[in-house]
């Protein structure tokens, strides 16, 4: 239950700071609630990790599919990922990786 | 709390933070790239994106409305010219902003701010040429006349309303990918665009190139190899116009034979190419006597290089004074190619040699001083900090002289003068003129007095201005402030010591040759001469023939023209210069002991019909035949020569050939035998074998295939550039596409009531690569379509063409 929460709670305040804030404030959004919901190291870290592979794997699929993959299909390739797919999965991973370590660092604030 | 993992954890993110967000460890900060809410997807547009929008805007007078068609054109509607402007920059910027900072940064050498030391050779290159120095001398003019201040001044005001509602995540995708922030407009931005213009097509000169021909050659073969005048011309205006008297006389130097004309001079050079521009442009228009409709039609598609995003963006600008639809360039107010209610009016270059060059006398290497009209006179210099991305800035020091900035000296050569001395340059374009007035004018011109009073502004690029009204007139005037030349004058490099070989005056405005409702019913420009021989001022050398013969010849023979006819004619494949050189070549190819596939090549020669359509592979064999044939006839007699040089162009070949069937340069010199012209058309095409074949084996031997025309990126990536396109035509045909250039807006305007106008360009009206209005006009003008230009009324607004509305308020 804390994990779900964790994950819905990092992903939409996530969402909410990136209308205005800095994209890197996903790992503050991270770091704070895995501070307060404490778990164990190794759920904090996921619960970062799933909640931003969730939000910007969504995202970006759903922008490119709206964009009928134009922006990404040209993109893609500038960046060397091939193709659409492999960038959205590249972005999905980069929120997951900075989440889920921002998160694992937020689980020994408050650990004995 | 657990102190040692909490502070290595905490390491390792924000490491990781900042390895996303910045360069250092990454080629590209993908973190801050990749955020769906910041980075590039925020650029990927939705399919069904609306466009409506509102804008509260305090600097507006009232309101303005835009309405978008399908095509995402503009349709501006505003009550007063300062609104008007001020809208038209805030569109420009809304979709074009990139490309209207990278083409001033680059005007004003700026490019290395951007790309970093790779473009410190360009940027140097345009502050020795002037560039910032002709730009603020020219907005200083603009800023004097009311009406260019006021559209300036609130054009650039649009601009930055713009710019200051960008945030992180609406950064054109350009931005992001390289990594910076626009700054802000400003009319001297508006200027550097105009005079970006300028170099682009009035920043051409062979000054060193022919000074080292003249020297390295004979002076007859000279004469031979760079004739000033070609016999087969049908020029601008037709020849056997009669020119009154000239009223300027000038003075030819009393020394001009012996120390200029035909002095030995070499200009050591070192081995950079120069790059070939190759821009060219098409304008014609018939009066109604050659019309269906019984009214005059008018045509113009300049050819320009072929880039992503385009330098053209459409738009329909409208006041209760004014309706004006056509091509503008984001970067300057107005509209540039159109059409209003009453009239419309275009483009070609005139192409006339306004660049010279000095050599300056240094007392010493501090450059303080000068030798000019037998005194030591004081040198004035420009200070030009150059900076550059990710490197220390440079500094660069350029002196000016009489003449004007000395581009090259001792440490600067462009890769065409010398590292030994120095040489000043006199353009045109450093004038003082207000380009943007001629347009503001047209736009508004309702007859050819209007016309004429426009264009009188237009000093530098000189441009052919072709004009059609409602009221039946068609002119063609080869507009330009033109420096009045003697023989030979600025052909190569002049002596700068004294006065005698300076520009004397410009050709009085009345004795611009033009042409005003001729008997032949047409008038056309394709670059070529703009008079014959009896014109009185020197006119220099190396303008373009056969695109104009060919178009010429066409509308002759056109009658009950419809529009129809017209986008035939501008998408014209035909190759005159390959119809006037094949059966010469033909003749002379001695088939004897030719392989069965050599056979088969020539037998595509033999059946081809002068059309360098798409698929056509008789076009492809021309091709790389005559370019074989070319460099067969001169490369004995260029093998020993400077590398900075100029190899004789296309026309002094064939007439060359046509005229003398022992064309001396056809010998090989490095032979003992005498060669004649079966000896070099055999071997030229046994040496185009090799290339055929294998194009046959890639499969690339279709014309299209063989030429492959691309439109570029401006930042030449290839994902976001269009490559491949199916597309024929080339140099000599009227649809003049080559692999990188071509006809950038093709427009035909049929004068009839209600107004019939076509157009397309080879691009999208959103710069936005994510956008699916980036480049869906490609494949149109790919296939020779044109759409239909809509000029909306004041009451269509609820039109089913209107798919969008933008309201401006203040």
């Amino acid at each position: 239950m804390k994990f779900i929460v964790s994950v819905l709670v990092i992903a939409l305040l996530s969402l909410a700071a990136g209308l205005f804030l800095p994209w890197w404030t996903i790992a503050v959004v991270a770091f704070v609630v895995t501070s307060l919901i404490p778990q164990n190291p190794l759920r904090s870290f996921l619960s970062g990790f799933t909640a931003l592979f969730l939000l910007w794997g969504a995202l970006s699929w759903f922008i490119s599919s709206n964009n009928e993959h134009l922006m990404a299909s040209k993109v893609a390739l500038i960046l060397k990922m091939g193709n659409p797919i492999i960038m959205i999965v590249a972005t999905a991973l980069i929120g997951a990786l900075v989440a889920g370590f921002a998160a694992l660092a937020g689980s020994f604030v408050r650990r004995k | 709390m657990r102190i040692l993992p909490l502070i290595i954890s905490s390491i390792v993110t924000t490491g990781l933070v900042i390895a996303l967000n910045t360069t250092l460890l990454l080629p590209a900060p993908l973190g801050k790239l990749l955020s769906p809410q910041h980075g590039v997807w925020q650029n990927a547009e939705s399919s069904q994106a609306s466009f409506s929008e509102e804008f509260k805007l305090p600097q507006l007078t009232g309101k303005v409305q835009v309405y978008l068609d399908d095509r995402l054109v503009p349709h501006v509607f505003a009550e007063t010219d300062k609104d008007l402007y001020f809208v038209q920059g805030f569109l420009h910027a809304k979709f074009r902003l990139w490309q209207m900072e990278l083409q001033t940064h680059a005007a004003a050498g700026r490019a290395s701010e951007i790309v970093g030391k790779i473009a410190l050779k360009h940027d140097r290159e345009f502050r020795r040429l002037g560039m910032v120095y002709a730009a603020e001398s020219s907005l200083k003019e603009m800023e004097k006349d009311p009406q260019t201040k006021l559209a300036c001044d609130a054009y650039t005001e649009g601009v930055n309303a713009y710019i200051a509602s960008l945030t992180e995540s609406s950064l054109p995708l350009e931005y992001k990918l390289i990594g910076y922030k626009p700054e802000k407009w400003s009319n001297l931005k508006s200027a550097l665009f105009l005079k970006n213009m300028s170099e682009n097509l009035a920043g051409h000169d062979n000054d060193f190139e022919m000074t080292n021909a003249k020297n390295y050659f004979s002076q007859e073969d000279f004469s031979k190899l760079y004739p000033s005048y070609q016999d087969s011309l049908d020029p601008i205006i037709p020849k056997g116009t009669i020119y009154e008297k000239p009223s300027i006389e000038l003075k030819v130097p009393a020394d001009a034979d012996s120390i200029y004309l035909n002095k030995s001079d070499l200009v050591v050079t070192t081995q950079e190419e120069k790059p070939d521009r190759n821009n060219g442009s098409n304008n014609w228009a018939v009066s109604g006597a050659k019309t269906k409709s019984g009214s005059p039609i008018l045509c113009n598609d300049p050819h320009l290089g072929l880039n992503l995003p385009s330098l053209w963006y459409e738009m329909q600008l409208h006041t209760p004074q004014l309706n004006v639809y056509g091509a503008t360039f984001p970067g300057a107010p107005s509209v540039i190619i159109g059409f209003n209610d009453s009239c419309a009016w275009g483009v070609t270059n005139g192409g006339r040699d306004v660049r010279d060059y000095y050599e300056i006398k240094f007392k010493d290497k501090s450059k303080k001083e000068y030798w000019y009209d037998s005194a030591w006179k004081k040198t004035e210099f420009r200070y030009e900090a150059i900076f550059i991305k990710d490197s220390a800035t440079y500094m660069d020091t350029v002196a000016y002289t009489v003449f004007g900035p000395v581009m090259y000296d001792l440490s600067f050569s462009g890769g065409r003068a010398s590292n030994s001395r120095y040489f000043s340059v006199r353009w045109k374009a450093h004038d003082k003129s207000n380009e943007l007035k001629t347009f503001m004018q047209l736009n508004r011109a309702h007859n050819y007095e209007d016309y004429l009073s426009a264009i009188s502004n237009m000093k530098t690029p000189g441009q052919n201005f072709v004009f059609a009204n409602k009221a039946g007139d068609i002119a063609l005037r080869t507009q330009g402030e033109w420096p009045a030349k003697w023989k030979g004058q600025g052909d190569f490099i002049m002596p700068g010591t004294d006065n005698t070989y300076q520009w004397q005056a410009m050709i009085p405005f009345e004795e611009t040759p033009f042409q005003y409702n001729p008997t032949r019913n047409f008038v056309s420009s394709a670059n070529q001469d703009p008079a014959d021989s009896s014109y009185p001022y020197y006119l220099g050398r190396g303008y373009p023939l056969y695109r104009g013969i060919i178009i010429n010849r066409r509308l002759q023979n056109m009658n009950d023209i419809t529009p129809k006819d017209m986008m035939a004619l501008q998408t014209d494949n035909y190759n005159v210069l390959a119809e006037m050189a094949t059966p010469l070549l033909l003749n002379n190819i001695n088939e004897k002991g030719l392989a069965v596939n050599e056979k088969n090549l020539l037998r595509l020669l033999k059946a081809w019909d002068y059309n360098n359509a798409p698929n056509s592979r008789g076009a492809t064999v021309f091709d790389v035949l005559w370019k074989n044939f070319s460099k067969l006839v001169y490369d004995d007699e260029f093998k020993n020569a400077p590398a900075v040089i100029l190899r004789p162009y296309e026309s002094t070949l064939l007439q060359g050939i046509l005229s003398d069937s022992a064309y001396k340069f056809l010998d090989n010199i490095s032979t003992p035998e005498i060669e004649t012209m079966t000896d070099i058309a055999t071997v030229a095409f046994k040496n185009s074998i090799q290339e055929l074949e294998k194009a046959q084996m890639e499969g690339s031997i279709e014309w299209s295939k063989f030429k492959d025309t691309r439109v570029n990126h401006l930042t030449k990536l290839e994902p976001l550039s269009r490559l491949h396109l199916p597309i024929g035509g080339g140099t000599h045909s009227i649809n003049a596409t080559k692999s990188n250039n071509g006809p950038s807006w093709r427009m035909i305007v049929s004068l009839t009531s209600k107004t019939e106008a076509y157009g397309v360009y080879p691009g999208g009206q959103n710069g936005n690569p994510g956008s699916r209005f980036y480049n869906n006009f490609i494949d149109h003008w790919a296939a020779g379509n044109y759409y239909p230009l809509w000029m909306m009324a004041a009451d269509e607004e609820s039109s089913n063409k209107v798919q969008w509305k933008m309201s401006f308020t203040n």
